[in-house]
C-alpha cells in the first residue's frame, strides 16, 4: 500500500512511532537501543527512509551523543527526534537542558520502564516527576504528550514537533511501555515532504545553516550568558513562552464527569484499565468520573479543579509510588480527600484491583 | 614606515583576517588560541567557506570562539562537539563543518564522542587545542598534562601511578579507519604556524570531498595555566610538551 495515503495497520505503539516519524517528514533521529522502546529504531532502520524521504537515521554510541545529534541537528532548523527509555532518559537529561536553554525544536520519546537504577525492562510511569518537574538542571519545562493507545503514539508525534516548532522548545512523548509493546489497529498518518532548505530559512531565521553572508548577518546557537542581567532576561523569555503554553496547549480528556460523585484521575495505558473499572462500578450504582490529561505539562489543573472540587473524593492511579498525586491534590487545592493508587517494579494492575483499591479509600461509596 | 607604505611595498605578511570579528578577545597574552582561530578564519575565506561554514565551539577557553571568528556557530555541550557536528553535517551535507575543541572537552569528558565520530568517518574536520591543561577553570590536570607536570589538581606534579599516563590521542585517533587525516602541528614560529595552516587547509579540503574524519592537533601553549612567560612557555613546550608530542603527520591517506 503506497505511504501517500492513509493507512489502518495492526502494530506495535513503538513501531507506531516510527512510522509517523518518517511520514511527519522529520528530517533526523538519532537512537541508542534499550528495551522496551528498540523497535522505535529497529522500524526506521529497516523502513531506510533515507532512500525514500532523504530522512537521517543513526544509532549513536550511547544516549549521551545521540540527544547532542538532536541538539545539533534542531540547532540547523531541521526536525529531529530521539527515543530512548528510563535510564537512557535520564542519560539525556543534560542535552535537554540545553535544547530547552537553546530554545530549539525538538521530539524526544521515553517508553518508560520500572526503576529507580536499572529497574526493569516492565512498564512504569515513575518519571512522571523527572518529566514534568525538570529532570535536567535549571528552569524549564517539557511540553509533555501522554499517549494511552497506539493511535495516540502516532498522533502524538506530528502533535509534538508541531508544538516544538511552535513554540520552540523540546517536547516528549512520555509514554509507558504498555503503549510501546502492545499492538493495537492504527491509522498511519500521510506522508508529507521534508522541508527544503527554503522554507526551513523561512520558518527558522534563528537556524544555523552556514549562510551567514548571504543572510547578511550570522547566527550563533549558544546556551551560555555570563552577563547576570540578560542571563535573566533569557529566563524571563523561557517562563513567557511557558507562560503562552500552558494558556493555550492544555489537553485532557474526561469520561462520566457529569454526574459523577467521585473522580479518577489516570494517564497513559492505566487510564484505559481504570475506565474499566469505572464501569465495574457504575454497574453497581457507584458514578465515578475519569480524568485523562493528555498534556502532563501544561497540566489540566483547571478542569480537575472543577470536577474534582464537586466530588467527594479524588482516586489518582499511575505505575509508580504517587507522582501525579500531588499535581492532582494541588489542583483541588486538598479541599477534598486526593488518595493514590499505584503499583511498582513493573506490575500493572487490573480492573478488579482498581475497583478494590477506590472500596478501600472511599468505603463509604459502597 | 607608515602602514599604508607597508601595503604599498607588498610586504605584509599577515593581517587582521577578514573573518575574525573586532570583539576583544578574552585569551590570556601568549595564549595559542588566537594564532589558530586566525588561521581557521583565513582557511575558511580563502576556501571559499565563509558562506558554507559551522563551526561547533566547546566548553573549556575556546567556549567563545564563536565570539571571534565571523561564521555560524553551536556552542555544543562540554565534549559533546563531534556529536553535535556529526548531525549538523549529515543534516546538511554540502556544508563546512567543523569543531574547535581542547584537551579536556576532546580527550577527557568527550572522549566516547570523539572516537565514535572518527569511527564512523564523520566528514568534518576537528581543531583539537592540546595544552596539557584545562585553561578556562583555572589550570587543572588534563588526561594530557605531563608525568610531573603542576597543575591545580596535582600541586606536586601529575604522578601516573594515581593518575595514569598522558594520554596520546591524536595516536589514538590515528589508528580508527574513520580518520583520512591526522597531524600533531604547533604555532610557536612562523614556520610551524605555515605547517599548521597548511593541516587546516588539508583538513577541510578532506571535509567538503567527503573522505572521512581529519583531525588537526595543535600543540600550544597555556602560559597562565602554566604560570610562564609567554617565550618561556613556548621554550617549555619546545623541551617537554613536543618530546611527547612530536610534531608531524600520524596518518595521511590523502596524499
Amino acid at each position: 500500500m503506497s505511504d501517500r495515503e492513509e493507512e489502518v495497520r495492526l502494530m506495535k505503539g513503538n513501531e507506531a512511532i516510527a512510522h509517523a516519524i518518517i511520514r511527519y517528514g522529520a528530517d533526523g533521529y538519532f537512537g541508542y537501543p534499550i528495551t522496551p522502546q528498540s523497535e522505535v529504531l529497529e522500524t526506521l532502520e529497516e523502513q531506510m527512509p533515507w532512500d525514500t524521504t532523504g530522512m537521517v537515521v543513526l544509532q549513536a554510541e550511547s544516549e549521551l551523543a545521540a540527544i547532542n545529534m538532536v541538539y545539533g541537528g534542531a540547532s540547523t532548523g531541521k526536525a529531529v527526534c530521539t527515543s530512548s527509555s528510563s535510564p537512557g532518559i535520564s542519560l539525556k537529561q543534560e542535552g535537554i537542558s540545553y535544547i530547552a536553554a537553546g530554545e530549539l525544536p525538538a521530539l524526544i520519546i521515553n517508553v518508560m520502564r520500572g526503576g529507580p537504577g536499572l529497574g526493569t525492562i516492565q512498564p512504569s510511569q515513575g518519571d512522571y516527576f523527572q518529566t514534568v518537574k525538570g529532570g535536567g538542571h535549571g528552569d524549564y519545562r517539557l511540553i509533555v504528550l501522554a499517549p494511552a493507545t497506539v493511535q495516540e503514539m502516532a498522533d502524538f508525534v506530528g502533535l509534538g514537533f508541531d508544538l516544538a516548532f511552535k513554540y520552540r522548545t523540546p517536547a516528549m512523548i512520555l509514554a509507558d511501555g504498555v503503549v510501546g509493546q502492545m499492538m493495537e489497529k492504527v491509522q498511519l498518518p500521510v506522508q508529507r515532504p521534508r522541508r527544503t532548505d527554503a522554507q526551513i530559512a523561512e520558518q527558522c531565521p534563528w537556524a544555523i545553516t552556514g549562510r551567514a553572508e548571504s543572510r547578511g548577518h550570522r547566527n550563533v546557537e549558544t546556551t551560555l550568558e555570563m552577563e547576570p542581567n540578560k542571563m535573566e532576561l533569557n529566563n524571563h523569555r523561557f517562563q513567557e513562552t511557558y507562560r503562552r503554553i500552558q494558556e493555550n496547549e492544555v489537553r485532557y480528556e474526561e469520561y462520566y464527569t457529569e454526574d459523577a460523585d467521585y473522580l479518577m484521575v489516570a494517564f497513559g495505558s492505566v487510564a484505559r484499565i481504570c475506565l474499566k473499572g469505572i464501569e465495574l462500578l457504575r454497574e453497581k450504582g457507584i458514578k465515578v468520573g475519569l480524568i485523562r490529561p493528555i498534556t502532563l505539562w501544561p497540566f489540566p489543573e483547571k478542569i480537575i479543579r472543577e470536577v474534582g472540587q464537586k466530588t467527594k473524593g479524588v482516586l489518582t492511579v499511575e505505575l509508580n509510588a504517587g507522582q501525579m498525586v500531588e499535581d492532582v491534590r494541588l489542583a483541588v487545592e486538598c479541599k477534598v480527600p486526593v488518595a493514590h493508587f499505584g503499583r511498582m517494579g513493573g506490575i500493572v494492575p487490573n480492573p478488579n484491583e482498581i475497583v478494590d483499591a477506590f472500596y478501600k479509600e472511599f468505603p463509604e461509596a459502597k | 614606515m607608515t602602514k599604508e607604505e607597508i601595503k604599498k611595498n607588498g610586504t605584509v605578511v599577515a593581517a587582521k583576517p577578514r573573518l575574525i570579528t573586532d570583539n576583544q578577545m578574552h585569551y590570556c597574552p601568549g595564549c595559542s588560541h588566537g594564532v589558530v582561530h586566525s588561521i581557521v578564519a583565513e582557511v575558511l575565506d580563502e576556501m571559499g567557506l565563509a558562506d558554507n561554514a559551522i563551526g561547533v565551539a566547546p566548553v573549556g577557553c575556546a567556549v567563545f570562539a564563536y565570539n571571534y571568528i565571523d561564521v555560524d556557530w553551536i556552542e555544543a555541550a562540554h565534549g559533546r562537539a563531534p556529536a553535535v557536528a556529526t548531525a549538523a553535517k549529515r543534516l546538511n551535507p554540502d556544508r563546512m563543518v567543523f569543531t574547535y575543541q581542547g584537551d579536556g572537552d576532546l580527550s577527557a569528558i568527550g572522549t566516547a564522542e570523539t572516537i565514535h565520530a572518527a569511527n564512523r568517518g564523520e566528514n568534518i574536520a576537528i581543531i583539537f587545542i592540546n595544552n596539557g591543561i584545562y585553561g578556562m577553570t583555572g589550570g587543572q590536570m588534563a588526561p594530557t598534562t605531563l608525568e610531573g607536570m603542576k597543575t591545580a589538581t596535582c600541586p606536586y606534579g601529575r604522578r601516573v601511578d594515581l593518575n595514569g599516563y598522558p594520554l596520546k590521542i591524536g595516536d589514538l585517533l590515528a589508528q580508527l579507519d574513520g580518520t583520512c587525516y591526522v597531524t600533531r602541528q604547533s604555532v610557536h614560529t612562523t614556520a610551524a604556524t605555515r605547517k599548521t595552516k597548511k593541516a587546516i587547509r588539508q583538513a577541510f579540503e578532506n571535509a567538503m570531498a567527503g573522505r572521512g574524519t581529519s583531525v588537526v592537533e595543535v600543540v600550544s601553549t597555556c602560559n597562565s595555566g602554566w604560570k610562564m612567560s609567554p617565550v618561556k612557555a613556548n621554550e617549555w613546550m619546545e623541551e617537554h610538551m613536543m618530546a611527547k608530542y612530536p610534531l608531524g603527520d600520524i596518518k595521511n591517506t590523502v596524499k
